[in-house]
């Protein structure tokens, strides 16, 4: 229904380190797209810092490549930290 | 605990900051409701009533664009904004009963309540320009810039108020409002300065408002004046970001205190409460 461009939401918790995409929204532009991600995705007080990017700004990885682009990682489990034990205080791990 | 969910923390704390929970408590709740020695009770009282009605009626005007705005997005900002101001006549109105118990009518609901589902439209004390009906969304979005922009300039004065309740919620009503004016504003220099059809029915919207903008300012003393005059600076401010016009209307002439809006907009906001008398909710 909307002619405007489609946007995804990135939203920083207030416990989080990272940013989180959260969902989508339409919106005319940039800065219309930031109010309306404070609308939509932040009504609880979720959030503390929030990111929009245009979705067809986003380059993304294609289903039909899946077997070459991640496959190949799938058997070396030497990349994993498996064999270390973590200390306690070593935090966000 | 997991770091990838930003809605993690909505399950923990208390959940005061939910608007409506299961229970719909007392909004004055752990407060000192008092009303402090040199205060006037009834004068109190009268203006956090007024200020209520304001709130209520535009609340309800707001609310009726749900399922109708122009965008989903939108739907969801408006309907903030109505709860926002809903949120603020519930704290409005409880502190109108408690500083004169004798405005409230004689219902068995809490006050809260009987204040805004058992009063008749006489009894209501909000301003014409939060009833007008109907209007497009240039027309809504200009009453809202007009409304947030006087209200949070009263409400910046009301953060020193002497009572410390109606300081309270001042100071919660200051960032709602700041944010009201920046949506509403936004939206006026967008319609106002963007194609020939947007500008002119944005024009067209706040020229059907201003005439109901005199009446926000009755007062002769010399804070009154500074109130308008700071409304007049930042609407100026948006009339030229918008490329629109200052409209020279003369106020509508007050006869009577409401327009005939009034009354069916109660109509339909009293219904349910009126029809089920001892619900509980």
């Amino acid at each position: 229904m909307s002619d405007w461009p489609l946007y995804e939401v990135f939203v920083r918790g207030k416990r989080g380190l990272n940013h989180v995409h959260v969902g989508s929204l339409h919106a005319a532009d940039d800065e219309m797209a930031l109010r309306n991600a404070r609308d939509l995705y932040t009504r609880r007080n979720e959030g503390v810092s929030i990111w929009v990017v245009r979705a067809d700004h986003i380059t993304a990885s294609s289903p039909d490549e899946k077997d070459p682009f991640f496959a190949p990682s799938g058997d070396k489990v030497y990349r994993h930290p498996t064999f270390y034990d973590i200390p306690e205080d070593v935090p966000h791990m | 605990m997991s770091f990838d969910n930003a809605y993690e923390a909505l399950t923990e704390d208390n959940d005061t900051r939910w608007a409506f929970g299961t229970g719909f408590t007392d909004p004055l709740a752990g407060m000192d409701t008092s009303v402090p020695s040199g205060v006037d009770a009834a004068e109190l009282a009268r203006s956090c009533l007024w200020l209520g009605d304001d709130a209520l009626i535009m609340s309800h005007r707001l609310q009726e664009w749900v399922a109708a705005a122009p965008e989903l997005e939108d739907e969801v900002a408006l309907a903030n904004i109505g709860l926002d101001l809903l949120g603020q006549a519930r704290l409005l109105l409880a502190r109108a009963a408690k500083a004169d118990p004798a405005l409230v009518p004689a219902v068995n609901q809490s006050d809260e309540d009987a204040l805004a589902f058992f009063r008749a439209a006489e009894d209501f004390h909000n301003v014409r320009l939060v009833e007008l009906a109907g209007g497009d969304f240039a027309f809504s979005m200009a009453r809202l810039l007009v409304f947030s922009t006087w209200r949070l300039a009263l409400f910046q004065r009301l953060v020193d108020s002497p009572d410390q309740v109606l300081t309270a919620i001042a100071a919660k009503g200051v960032k709602e409002l700041t944010y009201h004016r920046d949506y509403a504003a936004r939206w006026v220099v967008r319609l106002g300065d963007g194609t020939d059809l947007s500008h002119e029915r944005m024009q067209a919207g706040l020229d059907e408002v201003w005439p109901y903008v005199d009446e926000l300012f009755d007062g002769e003393n010399e804070d009154d004046k500074a109130l308008r005059e700071e409304f007049d600076a930042v609407m100026a401010q948006v009339i030229t970001a918008g490329a629109l016009k200052q409209p020279y209307l003369r106020p509508v002439p007050t006869a009577g205190r409401h327009t005939e809006h009034l009354e069916p907009l109660l109509a339909e906001m009293q219904s349910v409460a009126r029809a089920h008398p001892d619900a509980t909710w």
